[in-house]
């Protein structure tokens, strides 16, 4: 067991006026993750600290937080990796509402205001037929967890909580790109808008804190595509 | 008091409780519905399942077959009649999840694919990639948005049923952003609150699968039926607990002891299968309980391996090409790396059981309906009789899908008949329960919630394990009961309103406490062994149809141990008989003496 010192942010809303870093010393070993440290802390050294946590093993996306000001989740990130104070502190750009735990019905606004649902006409009870090529179109952009360290990543984001974000738009990519969907007509004007894809100015670093590896980033560019032609179609229409 | 009125409340935002919602929108679009759960829906713990979901498929396949494997994977213990809706509903499901976008794995010609697991006698288990749970689950939750009569409360815990007198009329649950308390009033409840294992120390559950709505009702009088039924999973990740899907046996992984033997064909599971060619119901392709079992024999005879302090065994991958397992099994590739640090096509992964899922819940009918109308359960937290003893991997994703729609028809259908109840005496509980609250804050000497929890899941890891003696479930159960007293004595020191999570963990603590005493008292009262319950006690290492055949249920009674009664189970075509995994007579009939439980 080696001893790690974390600085953790501290935020109690009934009490602090603003946030304080608070030092903790935390045994680990190799396999000790941020989130076991932080409920180390929460069970041995102060029952009040707030943090939100599951399943452990990063697929339920609720443990995001920074790390050395890195957008990470803390299930994922391991202190054998860091050698010198860690600074955890919670996701930026979301509004705190205590310690760690940030206020994240934005982002859910975000994630519903896109449709994100099939949408066709079919009635039938048959399957759909969709080939392994089909699939691997959008396949990548549906594992998205909804961690939002993505948004955390996103400058934009950050100037502008309007704007849709990598996540969503992601998400309105996974479903326009799905051979068994009619619905991009639906979800363009989302996209099109000063909140939608062109509020990215593709800093591309939400693509490198994805813990999923999903590349936001190139599905976002691609909604500037389609958001391009949908204006250009939408010149010749009457 | 906050006072919201809606018609039917679903607790619980996992895949039982997501489809269950949109049943009630489809059924009756002009009932309100409240989705109320502790977590953010997409952070249930459905997300983590891993390998599939179970419907006959192929040509070659019947309905009659896969009632076969469930009733017989359950050790006949399954309600027959539960079972066969369910296989004959299962496939309409999967396929409606395809409909609502569900990014099933197919096959080249557009089909959808279907792989092998435990248990299963032929290929039948849907899924997508390593992450099926994460697939339904957000499909689920995303389908859930397109319907206005959902209206969700994330992150609000429920502290109370709301009674009127037998009827169940709604919920009072706790804003954990705010610490207000809000009194939820509707005409049926659905309870789909998932399971019990963290009262477990090591499991493959996340932190939130804590027993809530199973202790509510139980509370509230509702029979608890088949809790000494908990599953090991014989893959999880050493120490963590995290989870290794059985996809990876269905795909043709095999287990390894210390010795690099496999070792499962002396536990009535042989003859040993080629390497790359895996057998159904065969070797690794066992059911959970004979494999979780199986390792604790090797452990006994010093044939496992040691990962940090933990027995392990290995699950070895390497035969399969990294492209297979980048393609069918990306997660566990992703898993193992992160926390263990090995890559599977190069290094077979230690792994152990873990607790996994509670085959026991709140006792329903067929339809998910409880002994208290207007109360429905559905899912992980339900005994709608479908597992029996032991329950097959990959019918629990169905099970949300086929009985979720149940309930959520069932609860539209009561709702849209029943009077609105009489809110004067609710306005009374609600008090109650808000001055109950207010008395739990203090000061603590010595013991603190998280020691509570501790010693609670070691007790029930050492009484409730793998193989059982009245012995040590009868030390589990004195200590259950001391903890139970300490409870008693237990403040909540944090006073705080927002998120006080020390507050959230004492209260899950206070249901995790009732559901392990449950636990704990029906395995000492089942004196045979059967699927997941297995006795080492002299005369009872076998199953007993004429004392056993039969159902346990637990009925609550504060401060002391519970009531226990049996209910009969019910057998409509398929009569008791051995439970073979067996290609090899001669194999199975050696391992009789040496793996108890099986009959001669």
């Amino acid at each position: 067991m080696t001893d790690y010192q974390l600085l953790i942010q501290r935020y109690d809303p009934e009490h602090d006026n603003e946030p304080r870093l608070q030092r903790f010393t935390v045994p680990g070993d190799h396999t000790t993750s941020v989130l076991d440290a932080l409920l180390y802390v929460q069970q041995k050294r102060d029952v009040t600290l707030g943090l939100r946590w599951s399943c452990r093993m990063a697929i339920c996306g609720s443990c995001g937080v920074m790390v050395n000001g890195i957008p990470k989740l803390g299930c994922k990130t391991f202190l054998r990796d860091y050698h010198s104070d860690i600074t955890i502190e919670p996701l930026a750009h979301f509004a705190v509402e205590k310690d760690l735990i940030v206020d994240m019905t934005q982002f859910l606004a975000h994630l519903s205001a896109i449709k994100p649902y099939l949408i066709n006409d079919y009635s039938g009870t048959a399957l759909h037929k969709q080939t392994p090529t089909q699939l691997a179109k959008y396949q990548q952009f549906s594992n998205c967890i909804n961690c939002g360290l993505c948004y955390s990543a996103c400058p934009q984001f950050g100037l502008n909580p309007e704007f849709l974000g990598p996540a969503a738009i992601t998400l309105a990519q996974r479903y326009n790109l799905d051979s068994r969907d009619n619905g991009k007509a639906a979800r363009m004007p989302q996209l099109n808008g000063k909140n939608g894809a062109w509020g990215c100015t593709f800093v591309g670093f939400c693509s490198d804190v994805c813990p999923k590896q999903l590349d936001p980033a190139a599905a976002v560019n691609q909604a500037k595509v389609e958001s391009a032609k949908d204006f250009i179609i939408s010149m010749f229409k009457p | 008091m906050q006072i919201l009125q809606t018609d039917i409340i679903v607790v619980g935002g996992g895949g039982a409780g997501l489809r269950a919602a949109i049943a009630a929108a489809e059924a009756a679009p002009q009932l309100g519905i409240t989705l109320l759960s502790k977590v953010y829906p997409m952070r249930s713990h459905t997300v983590a399942a891993e390998g599939g979901a179970a419907a006959v498929t192929l040509r070659s396949d019947s309905a009659a077959a896969h009632f076969h494997d469930t009733v017989s994977g359950g050790d006949w213990l399954a309600d027959q009649p539960v079972v066969e809706f369910f296989v004959k509903q299962a496939y309409r499901e999967l396929v409606q999840l395809e409909h609502w976008g569900c990014p099933w794995s197919r096959q080249q010609d557009g089909n959808v694919a279907v792989r092998r697991f435990g248990g299963m006698k032929t290929e039948r288990t849907w899924f997508a990639a390593d992450k099926t749970g994460f697939h339904i689950l957000h499909t689920l939750f995303q389908t859930s948005l397109k319907y206005p009569a959902i209206k969700r409360l994330d992150e609000y815990f429920m502290l109370d049923l709301l009674r009127a007198g037998d009827q169940v009329v709604g919920v009072l649950a706790l804003a954990l952003n705010s610490g207000e308390l809000v009194q939820i009033q509707a005409k049926s409840v659905i309870l789909a609150t998932g399971g019990a294992g963290r009262v477990f120390h090591y499991n493959t559950n996340g932190g939130i699968v804590t027993g809530d709505g199973m202790a509510l009702a139980y509370r509230h009088g509702v029979a608890l039926r088949d809790m000494e039924f908990m599953q090991y999973h014989p893959t999880g990740l050493p120490g963590s607990g995290i989870l290794i899907t059985e996809a990876c046996r269905g795909e043709g992984a095999v287990l390894l002891n210390k010795h690099g033997k496999r070792y499962l064909q002396d536990y009535g599971l042989g003859p040993e299968t080629p390497l790359g060619q895996p057998q159904n119901k065969q070797m690794e392709l066992g059911p959970r309980d004979k494999l979780s079992q199986a390792f604790w024999h090797e452990q006994q005879a010093g044939r496992c391996g040691d990962y940090n302090g933990h027995a392990v065994v290995y699950l070895d991958l390497r035969h399969l090409s990294r492209a297979h397992l980048q393609q069918r099994l990306p997660f566990i590739c992703e898993l193992a790396k992160a926390y263990v640090d090995i890559d599977p096509a190069q290094e077979a992964i230690p792994i152990r059981p873990a607790v996994h899922y509670t085959m026991g819940g709140i006792a329903t009918d067929i339809n998910c309906q409880t002994s208290l109308p207007g109360l429905y359960a559905v899912g992980e937290c339900a005994s709608v009789g479908l597992h029996g003893a032991n329950r097959l991997g990959s019918n629990s994703l169905t099970e949300l899908l086929v009985f979720g729609r149940v309930a959520g028809e069932q609860a539209a259908h009561y709702a849209s008949q029943c009077p609105p109840a009489d809110s004067k005496a609710l306005s009374v509980q609600s008090e109650m329960s808000q001055r109950w609250l207010n008395r739990r804050f203090g000061t603590n000497t010595t013991d603190s919630v998280a020691q509570l929890r501790h010693d609670m899941t070691l007790a029930m890891e050492q009484g409730c394990g793998i193989y059982r003696t009245g012995e040590g479930l009868a030390q589990c159960q004195q200590q259950l009961l001391g903890l139970q007293q300490r409870y008693q004595q237990l403040k909540v020191t944090d006073r705080s309103k927002v998120f006080n999570s020390e507050l959230l963990q004492y209260l899950e603590l206070g249901f995790g406490l009732d559901v392990a005493l449950a636990i704990c008292s029906a395995a000492m009262a089942r004196t045979e062994s059967r699927g997941a319950h297995q006795r080492l006690d002299s005369g009872m290492t076998a199953r007993n149809d004429a004392g056993f055949l039969c159902h346990s249920q637990l009925y609550y009674k504060a401060h002391n141990l519970p009531h226990l009664s049996w209910q009969a189970v019910q057998i409509s075509s398929l009569p008791p008989a051995q439970r073979s995994y067996s290609a090899d007579n001669v194999s199975a009939t050696n391992s009789v003496d040496s793996t108890p439980g099986t009959q001669p």
